[in-house]
């Protein structure tokens, strides 16, 4: 720009040199404003975000069981632990292979040590772990051997972290919120 | 393209047509009277046995389209319908799975052919990464097909691949939503895979143009590496290369008809005919044959974040390997060290392929009950060095030690008899 006013004489920005800047500033913003739309169409929409929360009566899962419910598309493991599985996930709450350290009454039901709530996806891809599975008898993923303990914490493999405990709100006794 | 045109229009009308678009010109010239080198051998098929693949996916495909639901009730009904319901239903689906993998098969031998002739180094750069582009989206295209019947491996397959973005720091998590548009792979995904696999395979061959334009200013290579120097190097591309093309598609159809007609479930999953569950992961998840190498590597390392990076930079690798690559010398056939570790690299990936086909934990070999053994994880990691190393080290390291056979000066000259024929024919 620069140059062409010199070329042509004057020294400051001329009115066409003008004329090209706010052309291509133009062009630049409305290609802008052209293309959010057309990238953010891909997020969630508008009823896709609607179906946020459920609501869960925990006392249908039995002793030492898991249900798995779905929640936005994707499992959520209900489980009711067993005295000596708490006992276990307790006993490691500070064991020095936590990936993620975390107690385990940091992540079950609060007021109620036998339940744990898991959004069941391995944090290393997605897949859904086996429950009972693995060297800690929590959760074992078959895509790439992940190993969880009875808290849902990695233990070993190569998911990085603990399966995530989704937002729960406690409703009554038996009723639980999830989202 | 190369040199002046010999194209001479005989009739008034391709007169005509030559002065307002010079297309059979275009034709003529790339495609008839274009020079090829005169030993090029049958690994030099594998483009016109491509572009044949090319073509059998993108007609096989827009007519699965006119019968396929896109939507996760009925995706899986609709391919079952048109197996079972549609007038030749199941040829066309066959033809066109099985294609995937014929496309596959092909195109590894292909750029396995352009990495032990040297058809990478200059002048061909831009070619090769071409090739490299094309090859991307082969891959791209083929995991998003894969995805439509909606079974157990298409569902699952696309919750790994999909979570792969989510091993990136801060932007992983909205990726990963954005691509799913939601909170999990659903409705909206498969919608979205679906007009992008029918979107890819047109940007494929633009980038096939492009790849065939840079081939043509730069002329091909051949087994011997040198350039071709004279006429008596080369021969008219038809009939020659035409003739010798369709030798190789003819073969190559056969071997395509026989996955086909006798064996067409043999290179895909039996868990791929269950219905999509997304409450349940089958036990077994493994991706198509021609993605295993790269899935044992993502397997190798126990950190997410790294084994992407990994698995990502093992075909990034390939786009820089004309830089990489020291050796004056481009064809492997005046280069015995560099064959045996070329010869090493293709049962490595091999390797790999199995590692990416087996479970990380279980053992190949023990030595006792619980003795010191040999597991598939181990197996892939080292492999994952060997394949990493034979381009990061063995190939700039070795250009530079090696002392290659002594190179012809020209392609004719080991072929024709007498030592001036070239000089006789051009006076």
């Amino acid at each position: 720009m620069a140059d062409t006013a010199v070329q042509s004489g004057s020294e400051d920005p001329n009115r066409r040199d003008f004329i090209h800047i706010a052309a291509i500033a133009a062009a630049a913003g409305a290609g802008g404003m052209l293309a959010w739309p057309l990238v953010t169409q891909m997020n969630p929409s508008g009823d896709t975000l609607a179906l946020a929360s459920i609501e869960f009566d925990i006392s249908k899962v039995e002793d030492g069981q898991q249900v798995v419910i779905k929640w936005r598309g994707k499992p959520v493991f209900v489980r009711n632990r067993t005295p000596e599985q708490v006992a276990a996930a307790e006993k490691d709450d500070h064991a020095p292979d936590l990936k993620e350290p975390q107690t385990d009454a940091e992540r079950r039901l609060p007021g109620k040590a036998n339940y744990l709530v898991l959004i069941g996806t391995c944090t290393h891809l997605g897949c859904v772990p086996t429950v009972g599975g693995g060297d800690w008898g929590g959760w074992f993923c078959p895509c790439h051997g992940s190993h969880y303990d009875t808290s849902g914490r990695i233990r070993k493999g190569p998911a990085p972290k603990n399966l995530v405990v989704p937002e729960i709100a406690v409703l009554s006794d038996t009723k639980i919120k999830i989202g | 393209m190369s040199g002046p045109s010999t194209y001479e229009p005989k009739t008034g009308v391709t007169r005509w047509l030559d002065t307002r678009l010079p297309i059979l010109r275009l034709a003529h010239d790339s495609f008839v009277d274009y020079p090829t080198p005169r030993n090029l051998n049958y690994w030099w098929t594998f483009g016109a046995i491509l572009s044949f693949c090319l073509g059998m996916q993108i007609v096989t495909g827009i007519v699965l389209a006119m019968h396929y639901v896109p939507h996760v009730d009925h995706a899986f009904n609709s391919v079952e319908r048109i197996m079972r319901d549609v007038n030749y239903g199941w040829l066309i689906r066959y033809l066109h799975s099985n294609g995937a993998s014929m496309f596959f098969i092909a195109v590894y031998i292909h750029m396995l052919r352009g990495l032990y002739y040297g058809s990478y180094k200059a002048p061909r750069e831009v070619l090769w990464i071409l090739g490299c582009i094309i090859y991307l989206l082969m891959m791209a295209t083929g995991f998003l097909g894969y995805v439509l019947p909606w079974g157990q491996m298409s569902f699952h397959g696309a919750v790994v691949i999909t979570n792969l973005f989510g091993a990136l720091p801060i932007v992983g998590e909205p990726i990963t939503t954005w691509l799913w548009g939601g909170f999990a792979v659903d409705n909206p995904t498969l919608n979205r895979f679906f007009s992008l696999h029918y979107l890819l395979p047109f940007m494929i061959a633009g980038v096939v143009i492009l790849h065939i334009w840079a081939l043509h200013v730069s002329g091909q290579n051949n087994p011997l590496g040198v350039e071709p120097k004279s006429k008596a190097d080369t021969v008219k591309f038809t009939p020659y290369a035409t003739v010798k093309d369709g030798f190789a598609v003819t073969l190559f159809m056969l071997l395509f008809a026989f996955f086909v007609f006798y064996m067409p479930n043999a290179l895909g999953h039996a868990d791929n005919y269950i219905p999509a569950n997304p409450l349940v992961t089958p036990t077994h998840i493994v991706p198509e044959w021609y993605y295993l190498p790269f899935y044992a590597i993502l397997r190798a390392v126990p950190d997410k974040l790294t084994g992407v990076i990994l698995m990502f930079s093992s075909i990034g690798v390939l786009f820089v390997l004309p830089w990489l690559d020291t050796s004056k010398v481009r064809s492997m056939r005046f280069r015995p060290t560099a064959r045996l570790f070329f010869i090493l690299f293709l049962v490595n990936a091999m390797i790999l392929g199995f590692c990416g086909a087996n479970l990380p934990d279980e053992f190949i070999f023990r030595i006792g009950e619980d003795g010191p053994g040999l597991n598939w994880l181990w197996l892939s990691r080292i492999a994952t060095l060997y394949y990493f190393g034979y381009f990061l080290l063995i190939t700039p390291v070795l250009g530079l030690v090696e002392k290659p056979l002594p190179v012809p000066d020209t392609i004719s000259s080991p072929v024709l008899p007498g030592p001036d024929l070239h000089n006789e024919q051009k006076a």
